[in-house]
């Protein structure tokens, strides 16, 4: 069995977001740039697969600039078998994503495709779901269990109103919420080798997808402030404010 | 111009995020349809006719549409696509998991999560979990949307809108509901609270969650939240979660106990009227989002405010 892992090179959740002040974007000079959080989970999930014996090839591809090598690299380190860097300079969409994605799953065939269930630069939420219905595959979104049996897969999802639980026929789509799994800090070995794993570049473009946005961004800005608020010293000074100055209560 | 907004519904009841869409859905400035996609629906169908502002319901009740699977939900709102200009949403985790399926099969993105309608084109929505809000500009002849529920206030009751029913059959391989597990405690919805009272990874068990939480938002009629550190240690269940992978709320007052702040759990509250926070660390960055910030124990002062209110 085969699972195809997409991961995005995003900043880095915990350095502060940037706004640059002519509205145009968030600023990424110099700053710290990780695998996605949930794209790590899906890492570690297909990694976790392999070493039960269920899937014998994991491959973690990655749309972006050349940077992204080291996104993948990452990927390599926990446990992925081989990476594909599909270069792109400058934003692709979702939508072009889940159509690269659907371009390679049609070459390498895996059975299984497990992604984040969002990036966490454009929160957008959409390529898992997009790509599912391009292949016309089932999909399980916001996973927090996964348990494989023979050619079924039953997922526990984190929804609305608690948990849900489905059953899917390989091949599916699955992508992961944030307690499918802690995701493993590759060791120093892993990480020598993985630079020695096959890694294979292709150019965007050769996959036929059109890569200009179609949505445009007219600005970027800073969210709104909230005017600054007060302390208050006791319990007994909260209640006072909450019913006679904020009178919510 | 017409918006179709597709309501959220659990086959029982009409879920309050629809009629938070539709209001969305009303500044975009075209006439409105709702569909209501399901199984034995037809009460559902009624439910949505009588949203304000809301010209027809389109009821597509097949089998399939049982549980909500978004394999043919998504085939069900391609099928009646044609007609609209505006597909949309509430970007709950029905709508989430829908809606950009529908615009790939349609061809076309998706603007996830619009906080704000600037014009039939164009809309506000968050990146970044809130740290930045980008104003998105479709061209596109369908322009497919989820609604932030938070973001929108509801529209009334009081419409009349007739109840066309469309057949349909689908086709796509889809995934099999098994059964559903509501964690929730039976008190009032996260989601369209007035108050809602979350604890933090300072409440150090799931015992002392409901000992100090559960009795503070009983006496306000809250609802309860939680950040992730809280849900990911068990003691609170994952729907409680709030945040940039949670629920989004803003509530009249949003009362923090025991949590530091981090941006991802801020952006499920920062919009909130009134904030409240409490936590024993003076430079929390909690603080500073808080119109009312109390450095404190929490397990003094918690019981303490419950007992005094
Ligand atoms: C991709 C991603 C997505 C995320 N999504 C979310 C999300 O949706 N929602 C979310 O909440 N988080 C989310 N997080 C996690 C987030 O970054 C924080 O780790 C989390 O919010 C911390 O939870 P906390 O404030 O309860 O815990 P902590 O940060 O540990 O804070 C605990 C607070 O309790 C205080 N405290 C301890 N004991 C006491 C006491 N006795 N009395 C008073 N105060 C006390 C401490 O001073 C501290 O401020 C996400 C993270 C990532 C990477
Ligand atoms: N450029 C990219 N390269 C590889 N995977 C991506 C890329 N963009 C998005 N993804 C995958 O799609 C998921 C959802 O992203 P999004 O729909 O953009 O929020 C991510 O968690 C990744 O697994």
């Amino acid at each position: 069995m085969k699972i195809l892992v997409p991961v995005k090179r995003v900043l880095d959740a915990n350095v502060a977001v940037r706004v640059k002040p002519d509205g145009t974007g968030v600023d990424l000079t110099n700053l710290r740039m990780s695998m996605n959080p949930f794209d790590e989970i899906a890492v570690e999930e297909a990694a976790r697969l392999k070493e039960a014996g269920i899937v014998q090839t994991v491959t973690a591809v990655s749309i972006g600039p050349a940077q992204a090598t080291d996104t993948l690299r990452a990927a390599l380190a926990m446990g992925a078998d081989d990476a594909i860097l599909v270069k792109a300079d400058g934003p692709v969409e979702p939508l072009a994503v889940a159509k690269i994605l659907k371009a390679l799953v049609e070459t390498h065939q895996p059975d299984l495709v497990i992604m984040g269930k969002q990036a966490i630069d454009g929160d957008s939420g959409q390529v898992a779901q997009m790509l599912s219905a391009l292949l016309g595959w089932p999909q399980a979104t916001f996973a927090s269990k996964v348990e494989m049996n023979g050619s079924i897969v039953r997922v526990t999802r984190e929804v609305d109103g608690g948990l849900e639980t489905i059953e899917m026929d390989l091949p599916a789509v699955i992508s992961t919420d944030l307690r499918l799994n802690n995701p493993r800090r590759a060791s120093l070995p892993s990480v020598m080798q993985a630079k020695k794993k096959p890694l294979e570049e292709i150019d965007a473009a050769s996959l036929g997808v059109a890569l200009e946005p179609t949505l445009r961004i007219a600005s970027t800005l800073p969210p709104p402030g909230r005017k600054p608020g007060s302390r208050v010293e006791s319990v007994s000074e909260l209640i006072d404010k909450l019913k006679n100055e904020a009178r919510v209560i | 111009m017409t918006t179709l907004i597709l309501a959220e519904h659990d086959n029982a009841a009409l879920l309050g995020a629809t009629a938070r869409a539709v209001l969305a859905a009303l500044e975009i400035g075209a006439p409105i349809h709702v569909l209501v996609a399901g199984h034995n629906a037809t009460g559902i169908a009624q439910s949505a006719a009588k949203l304000e502002g809301v010209e027809k319901v389109l009821l597509i009740d097949h089998e399939s549409l049982a549980h909500g699977a978004p394999e043919p939900v998504s085939e069900a709102v391609v099928a009646v696509a044609a007609a609209y200009s505006h597909l949309g949403a509430p970007a709950t985790t029905y709508g989430k998991s829908i809606m950009p399926r529908v615009a790939a099969l349609l061809g076309v993105m998706q603007v996830s999560e619009i906080t704000k309608v600037l014009s039939a084109h164009s809309f506000e929505r968050p990146v970044y979990a809130g740290a930045a809000i980008e104003t998105v500009e479709a061209t596109a002849d369908k322009i497919v949307f989820t609604v932030r529920a938070s973001a929108f206030d509801a529209v009334g009751e009081g419409g009349s809108a007739p109840v066309e029913t469309v057949e349909f059959t689908p086709t796509m391989r889809t995934s099999r509901f098994v059964g559903r597990e509501s964690a929730g405690g039976g008190g009032p919805d996260l989601a369209s609270a007035k108050i809602v009272v979350s604890g933090g990874r300072a409440l150090g068990s799931a015992e002392q969650f409901n000992a100090i939480i559960q009795p503070l938002a009983e006496k306000l009629g809250a609802a309860i939240g939680a950040s992730r550190a809280a849900v990911d240690a068990g003691y609170a269940p994952n729907d409680w979660q709030v945040g940039q992978t949670g629920k989004v709320v803003a509530p009249d007052l949003y009362i923090a106990v025991g949590i530091s702040g981090a941006i991802q759990h801020l952006a499920g509250m920062k919009n909130s009227k009134v904030i409240v926070a409490i936590d024993k660390d003076p430079d929390a960055p909690i603080f500073a989002v808080a119109d009312y910030g109390l450095v404190a124990d929490i397990f003094e002062a918690v019981p303490e405010l419950t007992k005094a209110l």
